[in-house]
């Protein structure tokens, strides 16, 4: 990165611990490089993704360490520098939004320019009213907003100010998907026009597949893996993060044999007899280790399946059926407890109900092992 | 009725409230705001008229103020009279008695805002005079008013401190709840009667009042 300064990366290198009653309950623990565009910070709430975007604002102070963009510090412990949030020009979409209930829209928007003359003040908010849809309520207080406005008219104020780094957390969580993924055009239109680094947090797949671009997990403090959506949240390695990432199964299983030819090793469900087969790993034959399959990559047959490219079938009994939105969840009995997802039409055309004779058919690479 | 205890009453609670407001901004400011491990002490100090008999705070008072107390010396110094029995006098005693009603709604009212708007207004580049100005102090208004109604309604009422610090001279600092006492004691109970009706009014109006605004009645945009 030496003598490069046309691109601006953000570098974290920091730790904060927090403290309840004298005894330390959790440390943040980040070291990530963040380059323009989007990165999708993701983990289980309580995982620290709120804390960090609380650092890198400058809304808290972390305990040592580096936080620079583009080679200027905005924090160094061992120089004792810390540049408040006022001098960073970041932008911070918090999840709660925190418009200004007092200030109307526009008064809201123009908040973040009270430096500038109040012409050139005036073209920015005219500039950037119409680009997020917001003009005709210029008006309005942020109380007679649907939810969708407000967070257009919180991402336009933040936008204005010409950030050189954009955090947002969980920006768009309770809206609907159509309006979440017109949102999210927006988002991407501006980012195209200027390059800088924004981090973004959630929890939602489909906002994950709309802008990742990057992903870096975060479990309990620490980054546990980075790189693309389907490598990170496809096929993650922890337990923590395959939770985070809605894998519905997690199976306790034990090594039974390596077959390095077929690239596979089959292992068993503890206290059954029922095998798997699995993409090869370097546990060794007798270690105990856990698996990790969606329920949306689990297909269900009334009969037994014959002729399949997929390795693992398993007879089972359907245990229940539970109507959720547009899916229907089902426990089936194979051995362990499996999750699967259906939709009502495979349950209508199968005629499934309780109680049915059931096989479960799983691709080994739908099958991921995942550790502590 | 006694028009010239009414007037000098309203005087001093107009006087005091003004001033405690200015006062009582940056303090309950900084006590919402720090994270200074002691503040406790200052809260303390702050909330010792709310328990404290009059007669104590007018007994320390009148020492403070009188021509041998710290106070009433430099005030001699400056004005070549003494504090005691003055109408600056009651105002000085008054602020340390009422304290407490101007602090203490500011400090809730400081404490129940959404840090976040703080955090935003930062972010957004917001000096903390500013952010001040814009944000807390706007969205407060109701501890404001609650303060200066509390501490106007308070200082009106009030009756031992003046009568240890102020006397009892009529036109300077015979107030309205002296005259009450006055007359009472001179068996003058329709006159009394009169004056204590006038205040027992116009203290449940402000109690309505202060009440009324704080479950947010005729709030306009804080309102769901």
């Amino acid at each position: 990165m030496a003598g490069e300064v046309t691109v601006s990366m953000l570098s974290v290198s920091i730790r904060k611990e927090f403290r309840a009653a004298g005894t330390p309950c959790f440390l943040l623990d980040v070291k990530e490089t963040f380059a323009p565009g989007f990165t999708v910070l993701f983990g289980p709430s309580g995982a620290g993704k709120s804390t960090l975007l609380d650092c890198i604002a400058g809304l808290l102070r972390p305990d040592d360490g580096v936080i620079q963009l583009n080679g200027e510090p905005f924090f160094d412990s061992a120089r004792d520098l810390f540049l408040p949030p006022q001098h960073r020009r970041t932008a911070y979409v918090f999840q709660s939004l925190a418009l200004f209930p007092h200030l109307s829209v526009e008064e809201n928007v123009a908040y973040g320019l009270s430096a500038l003359s109040s012409a050139e003040r005036r073209e920015l908010v005219e500039r950037i009213l119409p680009a997020f849809h917001i003009e005709p309520l210029r008006a309005r207080k942020p109380g007679e907003l649907s939810g969708g406005e407000k967070q257009r008219v919180a991402l336009a104020r933040s936008l204005v100010t010409q950030p050189r780094l954009l955090l947002l957390d969980e920006p768009l969580t309770g809206l609907d998907a159509a309006l979440r993924l017109a949102i999210l055009q927006d988002l991407r239109a501006w980012n195209a026009a200027s390059r800088i680094p924004i981090l973004y947090v959630t929890h939602n797949r489909e906002e994950v597949d709309a802008v990742g671009e990057r992903v870096v997990a975060l479990i309990n403090g620490r980054v546990q893996e980075s790189g693309t959506p389907r490598a990170v949240l496809d096929a993650p390695r922890s337990i923590a993060l395959a939770h985070a990432a809605g894998f519905e199964n997690l199976l306790h299983v034990h090594v039974v044999e390596h077959r390095a030819a077929d690239g596979v090793m089959r292992v068993a469900l503890d206290s059954t007899n029922c095998e798997l087969e699995i993409p090869l790993g370097t546990e060794p034959p007798g270690a105990a280790v856990q698996v990790a399959i969606r329920a949306g990559d689990i297909l269900l047959a009334t009969e037994s399946p014959r002729a399949l490219s997929a390795r693992n079938i398993l007879p089972g009994t359907l245990e229940s059926l539970e109507p959720r939105g547009s899916l229907v969840v089902a426990q089936v009995r194979a051995g362990a407890c499996f999750t699967v997802h259906l939709t009502p039409g495979a349950i209508r055309s199968l005629q499934l109900v309780p109680g049915l004779r059931v096989w479960l058919v799983l691709k080994t690479h739908s099958c991921h092992v995942v550790l502590p | 009725m006694n028009f010239d205890a009414l007037l000098l009453s309203f005087r001093l609670a107009a006087v005091v409230s003004a001033v405690l407001l200015v006062l009582a901004l940056p303090l309950a400011y900084w006590l919402a705001f720090t994270r200074w491990r002691g503040k406790f002490l200052l809260e303390s100090v702050v909330a010792l008229p709310l328990v404290l008999p009059p007669t104590v705070l007018g007994f320390y008072a009148l020492i403070a103020l009188g021509p041998r107390g710290p106070l009433g010396r430099l005030w001699q110094y400056l004005f070549g009279h003494t504090l005691a029995f003055t109408f600056a006098g009651l105002v000085i005693a008054s602020l340390v008695y009422s304290l407490p009603f101007a602090v203490q709604p500011l400090i809730a009212s400081f404490e129940s805002l959404d840090r976040r708007l703080l955090d935003a207004s930062s972010i957004l580049g917001a000096s903390r005079a500013r952010t001040f100005f814009r944000i807390i102090l706007p969205l407060s208004w109701p501890g404001l008013v609650t303060a200066l109604v509390l501490s106007f309604a308070h200082t009106l009422g009030e009756f031992g401190v003046v009568l240890m610090v102020g006397g009892n001279i009529p036109g300077i600092t015979r107030t309205i709840s002296i005259d009450i006492y006055d007359r009472a004691q001179a068996l003058d109970f329709a006159a009394a009667n009169h004056t204590a009706l006038l205040l027992l009014g116009i203290s449940f109006i402000v109690l309505a009042l202060v009440y009324g605004m704080n479950r947010r009645v005729w709030s306009p945009w804080l309102a769901k």
